[in-house]
């Protein structure tokens, strides 16, 4: 079969609730409110819409949002495994629905209350589903129970082979934190971060720092994805979906994959990364700006290598030479990230890959052909090239 | 929804003006004296003779009595005024007007969380203590299981006649809109120490357990092909075969890889707590804590052998040691 997803469907418009700690209110509201934001964004109504996904973690089903928010007949919905991996999965759900005509124009959700209601960062304790939990068995008595704990064992080990230092890491939080200080909707909104700061702040796990991870945050954030033709009489600049991809390596586990031969590098990132690179025809040097998913700092060095910005355990020389900042080769994460703007499970960063092409970021860098926008780290995952309309 | 956001905001723009504020100082109403002294060692059960003994403190290192540190703040502590007395309206400072202010805006819980004190220089008897206080900081509000709150770090500072600092402590409160409904407590929370989670079993990794049970560190084998696996499968995935025996592994290895967690800390756990991921000298490797270290000796490369202990509540685990 020749067809691919490449320039099949574009993001026409994004919405958001406030990110914050607290939102005082229900998750279907967020989503709901989210979603409404981003039909209005794409100058489009509820009932234009026609299909509809999101994570399989989100609480709120499809049918629930639709009924909220007035959206009618739907004839796609469907969700994505495995957390924040699943943040650019559902993009390429909605590419293909658009794509094959399954629906003409789907929105994307993910709202979630994962401060004040259920954290992340408190572990696996509870609430795990059944086919999980052998898996998990092997983790629970032993006390390796949250996101920070599996990905400081990756980092230990990288850190080893490599050379990297907690100085390297401190490059990439001081960084993004510069990019939220511009950004009115960042939590760290004119709260800037010293590499002091960082190397001072208390160990989480060994070798992360606080400030070495990401924040935990109430909010919502969808997008809307149509066909390039009707994109084309909508009134934001669309960003077309260049490439579009979903990975999941060989001996893969959910955050422990730790008995592969290496442990240093992440070969489902990889495997994005080739697919990406091969629907749209594109290399690293075409790429312009980047989000990378940044539930934790060392998770950026490992990206910036799978997608071959830089060479194996070069991810700590091409951040130290300043490459994420606006000015440097890559700016990357130009909304704070989710280390400085807020958690919303990569859906933020899908609106500000956005923004960046439309060429109204806080932090816009010149260049805006195509940007990178890529899911979480450690799990299947998932990653995407927008590009503008031709 | 959108007058709680307002109320918040107004609160917070207020709290702002608190930290760094000068929260009233209490100056010792009496000097440091041997009555209060006695009456402190005899409630704490405190017989050391350095406190009460003026010769037994006079041949010690402190050459006569001083007080036990730990009455630091005692002394600055101001006098009980009954609630029933005029004066309890009118005896307020600027730690009690924060908190007002806290009560005005719905925070009408409070809790005590931390009390750290530092201490610079034994008291002896005659001296004169005067303690002022600063709020130090004020938290970002916090969900917490008693309500979402606010902690209040207030932090005294204790000074002598001649106005040099003996010690110090941090205060730190917590003031909390108490939650709608009281948090469900199970009963097994309340009457037993909390342990490890134990693992969830089935199937495919219940004859695994079972094995540390009677002692025995297993990998599993594929009958057909002889690949070891770790974590266990159904199923071998370089031959497909679903043969598989057990063998029992000599329990050497080296860490691969490791993590000291430090929070957050889950009840049943004791912290820092050492996770190694272990490379056993059979190939496969293994995710287990690292106990019995001296200090700078856990790196990547370490010897390490495999002890089978029982933990707390009475499983069994293995735990691995640096190799003697």
């Amino acid at each position: 079969m020749s067809t691919t997803l490449k320039d099949e469907a574009a993001i026409v418009g994004i919405g958001q609730t406030e990110f914050s700690k607290n939102s005082g209110r229900s998750e279907l509201q967020l989503a709901s409110e989210a979603v409404a934001a981003a039909i209005e964004d794409a100058g489009l109504r509820p009932a234009d819409i026609d299909g509809m996904t999101t994570f399989s973690m989100d609480a709120n089903q499809e049918i629930e949002v639709a009924r909220a928010v007035g959206i009618g007949n739907l004839t796609y919905f469907g969700r994505v495994e495995y957390g924040g991996g699943a943040a650019i999965g559902v993009m390429l759900q909605a590419a293909m629905a658009v794509a094959t005509g399954v629906a003409d124009t789907v929105v994307v959700y993910r709202a979630f209350n994962e401060r004040s209601g259920r954290r992340y960062s408190t572990g696996i304790a509870e609430g795990i589903v059944t086919a999980d939990l052998i898996h998990w068995s092997w983790y629970l008595p032993f006390g390796l129970l949250t996101p920070a704990s599996w990905v400081a064992m990756f980092t230990q080990r990288y850190m080893h082979e490599y050379g990297c230092k907690s100085r390297d890491l401190a490059e990439v939080a001081v960084t993004t934190r510069q990019h939220a200080v511009n950004n009115p909707n960042a939590w760290f909104y004119e709260r800037p971060l010293t590499v002091e700061d960082h190397q001072s702040s208390r160990m989480i796990c060994e070798p992360l720092r606080l400030f070495d991870c990401c924040q935990e945050s109430d909010g919502g954030a969808a997008c809307v994805v149509t066909s390039i033709e009707r994109a084309r009489d909508l009134p934001h600049r669309p960003a077309v979906i260049r490439g579009v991809a979903q990975a999941a390596g060989a001996d893969q586990e959910n955050m422990t994959s730790f008995y592969r031969p290496s442990i240093s590098h992440r070969p489902e990132m990889d495997l994005v990364a080739k697919q990406v690179y091969a629907m749209s025809g594109l290399g690293p040097d075409d790429i312009d700006a980047a989000i990378l998913y940044d539930a934790f700092t060392p998770i950026v060095l490992w990206q910036l290598e799978s997608f071959g910005f830089c060479a194996r355990g070069e991810g700590k020389d091409f951040v130290m030479d300043g490459n994420l900042g606006v000015g440097g080769r890559l700016p990357t994460n130009t909304n704070g990230g989710q280390l400085s703007e807020a958690y919303i499970h990569g859906m933020n960063g899908i609106s500000e890959g956005v923004r960046l092409i439309r060429g109204d970021s806080c932090n816009q860098p010149e260049k805006n052909d195509h940007v990178l926008v890529t899911g979480g780290v450690g799990v299947p995952t998932s990653g995407m090239i927008l590009g503008q309309l031709d | 929804m959108a007058t709680d956001a307002k109320r918040k905001a107004e609160l917070e723009e207020k709290l702002r003006d608190w930290v760094g504020a000068d929260a009233g100082s209490c100056p010792a109403p009496d000097v440091v004296n041997g009555q209060m002294i006695r009456h402190w060692c005899a409630v704490m059960g405190d017989s050391n003779p350095v406190y009460q003994d003026a010769e037994a403190a006079k041949n010690s290192i402190h050459g006569g009595i001083v007080a036990p540190p730990a009455m630091m703040n005692a002394w600055t502590m101001p006098p009980f005024v009954p609630p029933w007395d005029d004066l309890a309206a009118e005896a307020t400072d600027g730690e009690q007007e924060l908190h007002q202010l806290f009560e005005q805006y719905g925070y009408t819980g409070v809790v005590g969380t931390d009390h750290d004190m530092e201490i610079r220089r034994y008291l002896r008897l005659g001296d004169e203590i005067t303690a002022s206080k600063v709020v130090e900081a004020i938290s970002e509000e916090k969900p917490t299981p008693l309500g979402l709150g606010y902690f209040i770090d207030v932090r005294w500072i204790f000074r002598d006649q001649n106005d040099e600092e003996v010690g110090s402590l941090l205060f730190r409160t917590m003031r909390y809109q108490p939650a709608q409904e009281a948090m469900p407590v199970s009963s097994a929370a309340v009457s037993s120490v909390p342990t490890r989670l134990p693992p969830p079993k089935g199937h495919d990794n219940a004859w695994w357990w079972e094995g540390i049970d009677r002692g025995e560190l297993l990998i599993q084998k594929c009958s057909a092909c002889g690949v070891l696996r770790h974590p266990p499968r159904p199923m071998c995935g370089e031959c497909q075969s679903l043969d598989w025996e057990p063998e029992a592994s000599a329990g050497s290895g080296t860490v691969y890889s490791f993590t000291v967690l430090h929070h957050p800390q889950v009840p049943g756990y004791e912290y820092p707590l050492v996770v190694g991921l272990i490379e056993l000298d059979e190939g496969t490797r293994i995710v287990a804590n690292v106990v019995g270290c001296e200090p700078g000796e856990l790196q990547i490369g370490l010897v390490v052998e495999a002890h089978i202990e029982k933990v707390e509540g009475g499983m069994k685990l293995p735990f691995f040691r640096p190799a003697r």
